[in-house]
């Protein structure tokens, strides 16, 4: 009985341990520099890309913080004008899911005005995160 | 600016956010103790229950489970209400990853050992916990990688 108390704690701890981690992942921006091998052509996808930088979010049905970051971009989105976001349902979307090497929703892809990606968040995206988002400079990776 | 967000998914009307994490709190406590019941059939019978209650929650959505009915009944006017709404199909999405790990504790405790038990019994409990206290939203780490090796549309 004491080692299957034993273990049961420790489980527990595992999962706040696990739990915490997965926490401060959220939203964190990433910084890109691989790119994929042949330019993704964005408008062909019905995307504009903004002046400044433009934000792919993809999403799937099965996501509830894709509808919280959907909102937190939106509100960003809103206050300029030199910036776009677009969600993209990644049933929709596969070959982009494959392109970009996506693994969870949601994920957004934070494009220069050229369509390259210069950063990501994966995870529910806090509205200081985005901002940091856009100050990521185009030419800041190589 | 260029203000284009399609929801990519029309959703369904919304729950109650707090309900489905409840439920895995209830849930969390059920899988403690088959753990606690180690490789027994007590264990094993315990286990089935949880099995079922994802099975329903599976079919019905979160809202639908007897741990639903709790949170309605018991939890809900103790908490008042909120605004705040969740689409119900990341939580029945993740109801159905916890039948799928029961299940298999389930059918292999019954055909091949009672060790099963207590094995899904322990990740099902990590999964439960995670949901409970820190909102981990399964379908959103899992769907695409179980996409990856089952391309089903």
């Amino acid at each position: 009985m004491v080692w299957r108390i034993v273990i049961l704690l420790a489980l527990l701890g595992a999962s706040v341990l696990l739990g915490v981690w997965w926490q401060r992942r959220q939203g964190v921006v990433r910084l890109r520099d691989a790119q994929p091998a042949a330019a993704v052509d964005w408008s062909a996808r019905g995307i504009v890309l903004g002046d400044h930088r433009t934000f792919v979010q993809f999403s799937s049905e099965f996501c509830s913080p894709c509808r919280h970051t959907a909102r937190v971009l939106d509100e960003v989105v809103a206050a300029r004008t030199d910036v776009t976001h677009r969600e993209m349902d990644v049933d929709e979307h596969h070959d982009l899911v494959r392109t970009f090497g996506i693994l969870r929703t949601p994920t957004v892809l934070v494009l220069d005005p050229a369509g390259r990606e210069v950063a990501r968040m994966s995870g529910s995206v806090s509205r200081a995160h985005a901002l940091e988002a856009l100050d990521v400079p185009a030419g800041s990776v190589a | 600016m260029s203000h284009e967000s399609t929801p990519a998914v029309s959703a369904p009307q919304g729950i109650d956010p707090r309900g489905p994490r409840v439920g895995a709190g209830i849930t969390a406590l059920l899988l403690a103790v088959t753990l606690l019941l180690g490789s027994s059939e007590a264990a094993l019978w315990v286990l089935t229950f949880v099995a079922l209650s994802f099975l329903l929650g599976t079919l019905r959505g979160a809202q639908g489970t007897w741990q639903g009915w709790v949170f309605k009944t018991f939890v809900q006017p103790r908490l008042g209400p909120t605004a705040e709404r969740e689409d119900p199909r990341p939580p029945r999405f993740a109801q159905g990853v916890g039948f799928v790990i029961t299940g298999v504790g389930v059918v292999l405790g019954f055909t091949v050992s009672l060790v099963a038990v207590p094995v899904a019994a322990g990740l099902a409990l990590v999964a439960a916990v995670l949901n409970a206290a820190f909102g981990l939203c399964l379908g959103c780490e899992m769907y695409l990688l179980i996409r990856r090796f089952a391309p089903a549309r």
